[in-house]
C-alpha cells in the first residue's frame, strides 16, 4: 500500500531525511523508532504529503504522492503529532467537518461520525468544544478524525503520547485491531509499544533507517540475545568465573551481582545470537559443570529492544563513555 | 463539482468558527457602532439635506482599514500556530480550495455585518427618495474594497504565526493602498516632488480611493470592479505561494 523510495529531505544545510525507502502491506502495523529529531515526523509529514520532499517518491495505493496527491491522500489517515484540532468547533463539529471533507454526507456521515466516536470513546465529550477538553480526549478526537472514512493507510505519529496507561492500552488495542485490514506505520519513543502492536519495526537515526525488521529479529541485535543469566548459590564469583571460562561454549562470563551467599552471573555463548540448539547446549554445558553449588535460577535472555536502541543510536562517542 | 464541495465544506467551518468566537460580534457591533458614528457625527448626514449615504460610504475605507485585518488575520496564522494547516492541507483538497473557501467565509462575513447596516437605507428611503441605484452600487463598491483589504490580510496571515504582526503589516499594506490616491498626496507628489502628471495619475491609479469613488457615486465602472478582483487574485495567488513556501521548508 505504502511505497517509500529513497526519500530525501534537505532543510538548510542538514539533511533531515537521508534516503529512506521502505514498504508497508495492507496488514502489517510498522513502528517507527528513533530518538528525537532523527527524522521521524518529517517522514511521516512527507508521506502524508504535507511537505514535498526534496528526492525521492511517496506511492500510497499505487498513486504517486507528487503527481497525484488527491487520490492518495483520499486513501491516508494522518494523525499529526500534538493531535492538533480546530479549538473553536465542539468534538461533534470537529468530526462532522472531517467526513464531509472526506466526501462523506447524510447518512453516510452520520454513520461515520458515529461509528469514530464509539471507538474512541468520545461520547460523554461530544458536544463540548474542543478547546476545553483533556488532552488524552483531545488526542483521541484527533485519532478519531484519522479514522473518519475507514481509511485503508493510517499515519499515526506518536498516538499515545500524553495519554494515560488505560488510554494507552485502549489505542494500542484499536491499532493492533485496525491493523488487521489496513497498513499502518506508527511512531512511538516507548519501546514495550512496539512489543504489543507492531509486526515490524524500523529504527531510523539522523535520517537513515539503520535497523528493519520484526521486533523479534531485533531483539537478536542485542548482545544479550542468546545469554544465559543465572544465580547460583555456595560458590563465589571468582571461583564461578574460573569454572565457567574453562567450558567450551562459553565466550565470556559477567558477574552482574555478589551477595553472601548467591552469586547472579550472565554467561555469554561464543555462537552468539538466538538459536534454540546453541542456547539450549549452552544451559546443558552450566548445568552439568554445576558441582559443589546449586543452580537457583537460569534462562536464556532474548534480548531487549531498549538495549538494541540504545546500542544503535547512540552517538559514538557516548557509546565510548558508556563502556 | 467536487472543488466546489470541498470550497464550501472549508468556508462553512470557518464561517461557524468565526461566529463561535467573539470576534465576529465584536466586529459587528463595532462596525456598526463606527459607521454610525461617523454617519451622523462627522459624516454630518442631517446637515447635508440631501437623500444620499455619501457621508455613510465615505468612511469605509477608513473603517475598514482596521476592521478588515482584524477579521482576516486568523485565517492562516492560527491554522499555523495550532498546528490544524497540517491537518487541512493532508485532507484530499488542493491548497487553492483551501484558500479561496477560508476567504470566501471571512467575505461572507463581511458581508453579512455591512448587511446589517440596512437600517440606514430604510432611514434615508423614509426621509427622502434617494437614487436606489447608486446606493445599490456603493455597496457593490465596499463590498469589494471589503474583498480587498481581506485578501490582504489572508496573505499577510499567511507570513507569520503570530496574529498581531499579520494584523500590523495588512493595516500598513492597506493604508499604503489608501495614501497613494489620498489627495492630500497626490498633490504632495505633484506639487512638492515635481512628478509628471502621468506619473501621478499612475500612481493614483493604484488606490483603493480612485477606484471607491467610481463606485461611491454609483457608477459601476467595469476597471474599477476589475481593479478590486485583481487585487483579491493577486492577494490569494501570493497566499498560495507564501503557504508552498512554508511547506518546502
Amino acid at each position: 500500500m505504502i511505497q517509500v523510495q529513497n526519500l530525501v529531505k534537505v532543510f538548510g544545510a542538514k539533511r533531515a531525511v537521508d534516503g529512506i525507502s521502505f514498504s508497508v502491506e495492507r496488514g502489517e502495523v510498522l513502528g517507527f523508532l528513533g530518538p528525537n529529531g532523527a527524522g521521524k515526523s518529517t517522514t511521516m509529514r512527507m508521506i502524508t504529503g504535507f511537505i514535498p520532499p526534496s528526492g525521492g517518491s511517496v506511492t500510497v495505493g499505487g498513486f504517486d504522492m507528487e503527481e497525484n496527491p488527491i487520490p492518495a491522500k483520499r486513501l491516508i489517515g494522518y494523525l499529526p503529532e500534538n493531535a492538533p484540532a480546530y479549538t473553536d468547533m465542539t468534538v461533534h463539529g470537529f468530526l462532522s467537518f472531517a467526513a464531509e471533507i472526506r466526501g462523506l454526507r447524510g447518512e453516510l456521515k452520520r454513520k461515520a461520525v458515529q461509528r469514530a466516536v464509539e471507538m474512541c470513546f468520545l461520547e460523554a465529550v461530544l458536544h463540548q468544544s474542543v478547546e476545553t477538553l483533556s488532552k488524552g480526549y483531545r488526542h483521541r478526537t484527533c485519532f478519531a478524525q484519522s479514522i473518519i472514512h475507514d481509511p485503508d493507510v493510517l499515519i499515526l505519529d506518536e498516538p499515545t503520547d500524553g495519554l494515560d496507561p488505560n488510554q494507552k492500552h485502549e489505542i494500542r488495542t484499536l491499532i493492533r485491531n485496525m491493523g488487521q485490514k489496513k497498513a499502518i506505520i506508527f511512531s512511538t519513543h516507548i519501546l514495550e509499544e512496539v512489543d504489543a502492536v507492531c509486526s515490524r519495526a524500523i529504527i531510523i537515526d539522523r535520517g537513515k533507517i539503520v535497523a528493519n525488521g520484526t521486533p523479534q529479529q531485533l531483539r537478536q541485535k542485542s548482545d544479550w540475545a542468546g545469554a544465559v543469566t543465572l544465580r547460583v548459590n555456595g560458590i563465589t564469583a571468582a571461583a564461578l568465573s574460573q569454572k565457567l571460562a574453562q567450558l567450551s561454549t562459553v565466550k565470556k562470563t559477567v558477574i552482574l551481582k555478589e551477595e553472601s551467599t548467591n552469586v547472579t552471573a550472565r554467561v555469554f555463548p561464543k555462537s552468539g545470537g538466538v538459536n534454540s540448539a546453541a542456547n539450549g547446549a549452552l544451559a546443558q554445558s552450566i548445568a552439568d559443570a554445576a558441582q559443589g553449588w546449586r543452580i537457583e535460577e537460569l534462562h536464556t535472555e532474548e534480548g531487549r529492544l531498549d538495549e538494541v536502541f540504545r546500542n544503535i543510536t547512540m552517538p559514538d562517542t557516548m557509546k565510548e563513555e558508556s563502556k | 463539482m467536487n472543488g466546489c464541495a470541498n470550497i464550501k465544506t472549508i468556508a462553512k467551518r470557518e464561517l461557524v468558527g468565526y461566529f463561535a468566537s467573539p470576534v465576529a460580534y465584536v466586529v459587528i457591533v463595532i462596525f456598526l457602532l463606527l459607521t454610525g458614528f461617523f454617519t451622523f457625527m462627522l459624516g454630518g448626514f442631517f446637515e447635508r439635506g440631501e437623500a444620499s449615504l455619501t457621508s455613510f460610504f465615505v468612511w469605509h475605507p477608513w473603517l475598514y482599514l482596521f476592521l478588515v485585518p482584524a477579521v482576516g488575520m486568523r485565517l492562516w496564522s492560527e491554522e499555523r500556530r495550532s498546528g490544524t494547516m497540517e491537518l487541512l492541507l493532508t485532507m484530499p483538497i488542493t491548497p487553492w480550495q483551501a484558500i479561496v473557501g477560508k476567504f470566501l467565509a471571512s467575505w461572507l462575513f463581511l458581508a453579512i455585518a455591512l448587511a446589517l447596516t440596512f437600517p440606514i437605507v430604510l432611514t434615508v428611503n423614509y426621509l427622502g427618495s434617494p437614487d436606489n441605484g447608486v446606493i445599490f452600487g456603493s455597496y457593490v463598491g465596499s463590498l469589494l474594497l471589503a474583498g480587498s483589504y481581506l485578501a490582504v490580510s489572508c496573505m499577510t496571515s499567511a507570513i507569520t504565526r503570530n496574529q498581531v504582526i499579520s494584523f500590523i503589516i495588512a493595516v500598513a499594506i492597506c493604508f499604503l493602498l489608501i495614501l497613494v490616491g489620498y489627495p492630500p498626496v497626490t498633490n504632495f507628489l505633484y506639487h512638492t516632488l515635481n512628478f509628471k502628471p502621468w506619473l501621478v495619475e499612475t500612481v493614483a491609479a493604484f488606490s483603493v480611493m480612485t477606484h471607491f469613488d467610481g463606485l461611491q457615486k454609483g457608477i459601476l465602472d467595469s476597471r474599477d470592479v476589475i481593479f478590486f478582483l485583481s487585487i483579491m487574485v493577486f492577494s490569494l495567488f501570493t497566499t498560495g505561494v507564501i503557504i508552498r513556501g512554508h511547506r518546502a521548508g
